[in-house]
C-alpha cells in the first residue's frame, strides 16, 4: 500500500496519454461485461421448475413444425390448463431491411395465453371477427407509421400463398401495449389469424410451429414437461418442452453459435488492447529511465524495480478495467429491458472475477518486457538517461 | 596503545581501477586508485571531463564495481556485495544528490522526500515526521507539498538534499550539485553541504568542475586519467 503514490506517480506523469490509455481499457472492459452478460444469458441452462408458461417445439429444429393433431393430446396431459398455438411467418415489409416478428396464432387462445398483450376491448372483437385481421405493437405501427383500418402488406419469404405470389395482405384491426415496460419488446411483433394463414399458404397445412401450454400450477411444470415429452417420444414429431426463455433464445442462436462470435469478438478487443497498453507502458518506462536509475541508486532492488512496474501496468489495467465493468453494470439493465426481458442481461460475480482476472492478466502480460527492462537497467547507464 | 590508535578511515579505496570496454577497446578510467576518507570529511573531487572522478563517486557509492582493487565503507567491502545487497547498503548508509536534481515530477516535496524511507519498515505517521524533519533542515518545510515544477532549481535541489539526509546515512554523495545551479542558488546548496557537515558531523563527497564550489570542502582532491595526482590534507 505504501508504494501506491509511487504507481500513481508513474501513471499521473502523462496525465493526458494515462487518460486515453483508461478510455480505451475502460471501453474493452465494458465491451467485454456487456459480452460477457450476452453469452452467459446465451449458455445459461435453463429449467421449467417453477414458470407456468412453457412451449412445446420440435425436439430436432424449431422449423420442423408439429402436428395440428396433437394440441389436443397436450390439452389432455393432467396438469395442463391451456393451450395455444403459433407459426412463424417470416413475412418482410417493402424491404428485407424492415424486419420485426410476425407470427400467425389462434387470436381467442393466444390472447388469452399472453395477458400481457393490451388490446382494447373493440379491436380485440375486431381480431376474433376478420379473418384477415392483424394486430400490431405499438412500436412496431410508430415505426411504420400504421394506423387502425391500414391494409399491411407482406411478402413471405418461406410460405408462399396456395394462389403461387408470396403477397399476403392483412387488414390492421388493433394495436396493443405491453402491461409493463419490461416487456416492452412485445411491441415489436405483429400477430394475425393462423386460419387464415394456413388456408392460404401452398404446404404445410395442418401443422403449428409450436405449442404454448399454461400449466395449472408452476410446481407441476417439470412433471408437465416431462410428460408431453413422452407422449412424442420414439416418433416423427418428437418434442423438446422448455421455458419460453429458452425457446427465444434458440431462436436467436440461429444466427450462429453465440458463445463462439462473443468469445472472437472479444478475443480482438483484448488482442487490440494488449498492443495499445503495451505500448503505453513501454513509452513510458522509455521515458522514465533516469527516474528508475534513481530509485535504483536510494535503494530499490532490482526486483523492487520489476514489481513497481508490473504494479503499475496492473493498476492501469484495474483502473479502467473496473471503470468499465462498472459502465456495463449500469447499461446492462437498458439493455436487457430492450429485449423485453427474454434476454436476462446482468453481471454475474463470475463475469466480475473474470474481468478482474483478465485486467492481472493483461497487466502483467503487458508491464513485463517493460519490466523486465527496468529490472535490467545499469544505474550508470540509467542515469545518464541510456 | 591507546594514544597511538588510528582511527579507520570511513572509506578505503586500495588499488582501485576501473576498465570498460568499447567493442574491441579497452578504456581504463581509474588506475590503481588509493584513497582513504575519514569520518565526517567534506571531500571535493575535481578534474577535467573523463578524468575518472564520477566513476570513483559511483564505485565509493556502491553504484559500480571495480575491475580490480577493494572499497570499504566502515569497515564493509561493498565491492564484494551482490546487486541486492548493494541495493540494501545503499538505501541504509548513501545519500545521493545528482546534477539534474532526479526528483520524481508527480509526487510532492515531502513525498519525494519519503521515497528512501519506502524500504524501511516505518510506519506512514513516522515517515512523514522524518520527511518533515528533513525538509525543515534544508528550510523548505513550507513548500512540502509543492511539486518540483512549481519549486525553482535551488528548491529542487534542496530538497533532493533532504531526500539524500532523510535516513541519515553514512555517506552524502553529490554529482555536480551545482552544475545546474545560478550562483546564487549554488551558493545556498554548497553552505547547506557544509553545515550538513561542519553541524551535523555527515560525511560528504562532492565531484565538481567548479573551483569555487570546491572551496566549500574541507580538502580537494584531484584527478587526471585516472589518477589522484594532487590531494590537499584534511
Amino acid at each position: 500500500m505504501k508504494f501506491l503514490p509511487l504507481l500513481l506517480a508513474g501513471l499521473l506523469r502523462k496525465k493526458t496519454r494515462t487518460l486515453l490509455t483508461l478510455l480505451s481499457v475502460a471501453a474493452a472492459f465494458a465491451l467485454f461485461g456487456m459480452l460477457d452478460a450476452v453469452r452467459v444469458a446465451f449458455n445459461a441452462p435453463q429449467t421449467v421448475t417453477g414458470i407456468d408458461r412453457m412451449v412445446v417445439a420440435s425436439r430436432f429444429s424449431i422449423i420442423q413444425p408439429l402436428p395440428y393433431s396433437a394440441l389436443n393430446r397436450i390439452q389432455a396431459v393432467p396438469g395442463v390448463r391451456s393451450v395455444t398455438y403459433a407459426n412463424w411467418f417470416g413475412g418482410v415489409y417493402q424491404d428485407p431491411k424492415n424486419f420485426f416478428p410476425n407470427i400467425a396464432v389462434e387470436p381467442a387462445s393466444y390472447l388469452q395465453m399472453y395477458p400481457e398483450i393490451v388490446l382494447p376491448r373493440d379491436q380485440r372483437r375486431a381480431f376474433l371477427g376478420t379473418r384477415t385481421g392483424a394486430i400490431v405493437g405499438a412500436s412496431l405501427a410508430r415505426r411504420f407509421g400504421w394506423k387502425v383500418g391500414d391494409k399491411i402488406p407482406l411478402q413471405a419469404t418461406i410460405f408462399p400463398r396456395a394462389q403461387g405470389d408470396n403477397l399476403w395482405v392483412f387488414d390492421l384491426v388493433g394495436i396493443f401495449h405491453a402491461s409493463v415496460p419490461e416487456l416492452k419488446g412485445v411491441e415489436q411483433q405483429m400477430l394475425f389469424r393462423y386460419d387464415y394463414f394456413d388456408e392460404g399458404r401452398q404446404f404445410g397445412h395442418g401443422t403449428v410451429g409450436w405449442y404454448i401450454v399454461r400449466v395449472d400450477d408452476p410446481a407441476h411444470a417439470d412433471r408437465v414437461a416431462k410428460a408431453i415429452d413422452r407422449m412424442y417420444a420414439n416418433s416423427a414429431d418428437e418434442t423438446k418442452t422448455e421455458s419460453e426463455r429458452e425457446f427465444q433464445l434458440s431462436f436467436a442462436k440461429q444466427i450462429g453459435d453465440i458463445g463462439l462470435i462473443v468469445s472472437a469478438i472479444m478475443g480482438a478487443v483484448f488482442f487490440t488492447l494488449l498492443l495499445l497498453t503495451g505500448n503505453t507502458m513501454a513509452q513510458s518506462i522509455r521515458e522514465r529511465i533516469p527516474e528508475l536509475g534513481v530509485l535504483k541508486t536510494i535503494g530499490f532492488s532490482n526486483r523492487a524495480v520489476l514489481l513497481l512496474v508490473l504494479g503499475e501496468s496492473v493498476l492501469l489495467l484495474v483502473l479502467g478495467g473496473l471503470g468499465g465493468l462498472l459502465l456495463a453494470r449500469v447499461t446492462l439493465p437498458v439493455l436487457g429491458a430492450a429485449t423485453s426481458g427474454q434476454l436476462a442481461l446482468a453481471m454475474a460475480t463470475r463475469s466480475w472475477w473474470l474481468g478482474l482476472g483478465l485486467m492481472v492478466l493483461i497487466g502483467l502480460f503487458v508491464g513485463l518486457p517493460p519490466a523486465l527492462r527496468a529490472m535490467r537497467l545499469s544505474i550508470v547507464d540509467a542515469l545518464a538517461g541510456h | 596503545m591507546a594514544a597511538n590508535h588510528v582511527p579507520a578511515p570511513l572509506v578505503a579505496v586500495r588499488g582501485v581501477s576501473k576498465v570498460y570496454r568499447r567493442g574491441r577497446q579497452r578504456v581504463e578510467v581509474l588506475h590503481h586508485v588509493e584513497l582513504d576518507i575519514p569520518q565526517g570529511d567534506f571531500l571535493a573531487l575535481m578534474g577535467p571531463s573523463g578524468s575518472g572522478k564520477s566513476t570513483l563517486l559511483n564505485m565509493v557509492a556502491g553504484l559500480d564495481l571495480p575491475t580490480d582493487g577493494s572499497i570499504s565503507v566502515a569497515g564493509r567491502r561493498i565491492d564484494r556485495m551482490s546487486a541486492a545487497e548493494l541495493a540494501r547498503w545503499r538505501a541504509s548508509h548513501v545519500g545521493f544528490v545528482f546534477q539534474f536534481y532526479n526528483l520524481m515530477p508527480a509526487l510532492s516535496a515531502r513525498k519525494n522526500v519519503e521515497l528512501p524511507l519506502l524500504l524501511t519498515r516505518l510506519p506512514a505517521a513516522r515517515r512523514r515526521r522524518h520527511a518533515a524533519i528533513a525538509l525543515a533542515l534544508v528550510g523548505l518545510q513550507d513548500r512540502a507539498g509543492h511539486k518540483p515544477g512549481e519549486l525553482s532549481g535551488g528548491q529542487q535541489q534542496r530538497v533532493a538534499i533532504a531526500r539524500a539526509i532523510v535516513s541519515d546515512p553514512t555517506l552524502i554523495v553529490c554529482d555536480e550539485p551545482t552544475g545546474d545551479l545560478d550562483r546564487h542558488s549554488a551558493e545556498e546548496v554548497l553552505g547547506l553541504l557544509q553545515r550538513l557537515n561542519r553541524q551535523h558531523g555527515k560525511t560528504i563527497i562532492m565531484v565538481t568542475h567548479d573551483p569555487k564550489a570546491a572551496e566549500f570542502a574541507r580538502r580537494i582532491l584531484h584527478l587526471d586519467k585516472g589518477t589522484l595526482v594532487e590531494q590537499s590534507p584534511p
